[in-house]
């Protein structure tokens, strides 16, 4: 393990990645407990003060919104919805695509035609604006957005998990351990899911960066998690009202945004270098 | 040939089939729209002739069935918020999206092939490394936080561009900007792998071999067979780039169909977003079958297998 760090630490710009997502991840985790000012508490007398570099009349690192809360407070705060969302929903599409994957790449007669056919709908659909419609349907909660980004977004998993297993079927031990009478089952989860596990990583890691982008985009159009969460997207969409006199309200947290996917795009790159380089072509 | 197109046509007459099935239930996992076009003192007995009047009492499957029948006629509904056909409402707002997608198509072509050539061409210089971190970037922006980000420039600080609308060139530069972003970046990072990986190939070595000059090599031979991969991801994301332009859209108050698209699912105006999103998976289905088709014109081996 430590020879695997030291090899990904010989990119110094995926070092710098990493160090990105793991301050993301630190606010996630303990965020409320490190911030200076509670979340959500209003001060009116201290709205729309400039960040603490602008004018020295503030005492709010990033400056305050126009409700006169601290954003330095809700930056931090807010990438646990970041984070949980990109974590959660990738999980829950690697979980359905992979599984996919498996079926149609190993049995590649009924169910692997059906399940392929699935994956040309849902690339025919434009997911966003599908996203927003039962978004907007069911009702913002952390929970929804979680399954319907998770539920619109498995399709490169199962691609990439069918091609390889297209592959895999053909080798000794594959044919071997089906001569044996070993399950299918037991086939598809001891033999080729551990195959295709560096690759399930690798677009694990792109798709997080990818899912945060879709995250703040939803939240900016008021269809994410409910308005009282603090989100980085929600922050943008209230600051882009004060966008002419108040700069960094909707500025600093597509700053955040921009840090934590630039972060998780790094380290999803170096992973691929390092683990499966084969997988240049597939990624988008 | 025809076989291949025939058997392609097929395919996608039920690939649109399945997402008409996927849109009609999805949206409609909510319930209906009643209560949001009744004013809220109506009495039941309003609220069940109203559904009654409009067809929602009715089991969700003869609702499709009915849906689907009048679809193939070209009937998509109407819209329950401007009282017109809602196919007709998204048709009208084509053209002003189409322009917007062809600045933008035509950016990210321009800016991400000669970048990727470069890239490829001299492989681990400044211009590569540069071109590395250019799409990564360009990846990494939420679409309508650069959008906002550029209005606080151009629009608010130096007043040279306006803010939003359409009308001149003028409100069609920084939404072709903000939606050429993600395709550059994405455009310059697969052609360039490609690339890489075709000038590592045997007959590349042989045209070498043989002489060839490195300029006709990179833009004739590896730029011709580099297309092929590159153009597969990118019909495989078109979809994701449809979805770049609603909220690029959005931003900038820019009237085509996105716009429409999420004014609808504001109103909760059903039959419009139905339309929106079969009319938008048409367009997917048919650029993945130009994609399909053009390998042909781009590799004469591929011509006769299919």
């Amino acid at each position: 393990m430590s020879d695997f760090l030291k090899r990904y630490m010989a990119s110094h710009l995926a070092t710098i990645g990493l160090a990105f997502l793991l301050i993301a991840l630190f606010a996630a985790l303990f965020g409320p407990w490190l911030v200076p000012y509670d979340p959500s508490a209003q001060d009116i007398l201290q709205r729309l003060k400039p960040p603490l570099w602008q004018g020295s009349e503030g005492i709010h690192l990033f400056g305050t919104d126009a409700l006169g809360r601290d954003i330095f407070s809700r930056i931090v705060v807010g990438a646990r919805v970041s984070i949980l969302v990109g974590v959660s929903s990738v999980i829950i599409s690697g979980l359905v695509g992979v599984t996919f994957g498996l079926i149609a790449g190993y049995e590649d007669k009924y169910a692997g035609r059906v399940l392929m056919m699935l994956t040309d709908i849902q690339l025919a659909i434009p997911f966003l604006v599908l996203a927003l419609a039962v978004a907007a349907v069911v009702g913002p909660s952390l929970w929804n957005i979680i399954a319907i980004l998770g539920l619109t977004n498995w399709v490169q998993y199962t691609r990439v998990v069918r091609a390889e297993c297209l592959v895999l079927r053909e080798r000794e031990f594959i044919q071997a351990a089906h001569m044996m009478g070993i399950s299918s089952t037991h086939i598809l989860t001891r033999h080729l899911l551990p195959n295709v596990m560096s690759s399930v990583i690798v677009i694990s890691s792109l798709l997080v960066a990818k899912m945060i982008l879709f995250e703040s985009s939803l939240s900016f159009l008021g269809l994410g998690v409910p308005p009282e969460t603090p989100t980085w997207g929600t922050m943008i969409s209230e600051g882009r009202n004060y966008i002419g006199n108040a700069w960094w309200v909707a500025t600093i947290p597509g700053v955040a945004i921009f840090f934590t996917v630039v972060g998780t795009n790094l380290v999803g790159d170096r992973l691929r270098d390092l683990l499966d380089p084969r997988l240049r072509q597939i990624e988008g | 040939m025809a076989n291949f197109l025939v058997s392609r046509l097929l395919y996608a007459a039920v690939v649109l089939l399945g997402v008409s099935i996927a849109v009609f239930f999805l949206i409609r996992i909510g319930g209906d729209p009643s209560a949001l076009f009744l004013p809220p003192e109506a009495s039941i007995e309003d609220i069940q002739r109203f559904r009654h009047l409009m067809g929602f009492d009715r089991p969700l499957i003869v609702q499709y069935w009915d849906f689907l029948s009048r679809a193939l006629g070209g009937d998509f509904g109407m819209s329950l918020r401007y009282e017109q056909p809602a196919m007709q409402l998204v048709l009208e707002r084509v053209p002003a999206t189409l322009q917007l997608g062809g600045a933008a198509f035509v950016l990210s072509i321009v800016l991400a092939v000669p970048l990727a050539i470069l890239a490829a061409a001299n492989r681990g210089s400044a211009i590569d490394r540069a071109s590395l971190l250019i799409s990564l970037i360009g990846q990494s922006f939420p679409a309508f936080w650069l959008a906002i980000m550029l209005i606080l420039l151009f629009s608010e600080t130096w007043h040279v561009l306006p803010p939003s609308g359409r009308g001149g060139w003028q409100n069609l530069v920084m939404p072709a900007i903000v939606l050429a972003t993600y395709s550059t970046a994405i455009i310059t990072r697969l052609l360039r792998s490609s690339m890489i990986e075709v000038l590592q190939s045997d007959y590349v070595r042989t045209a070498r071999g043989k002489g060839v000059r490195e300029s006709r090599i990179v833009l004739s031979h590896a730029l011709r067979n580099a297309a092929i991969p590159t153009l597969t991801v990118i019909g495989l994301q078109v979809g994701a780039l449809l979805g770049g332009a609603v909220i690029t859209e959005e931003v900038f108050a820019y009237p085509g169909i996105g716009r429409l698209a999420i004014q609808a699912i504001a109103n909760r105006d059903f039959t419009v977003v139905q339309a929106f999103v079969l009319f938008m998976a048409a367009v997917i289905v048919v650029i993945n079958l130009l994609v399909d088709l053009s390998y042909g014109l781009l590799d004469p081996r591929l011509r006769k297998g299919k």
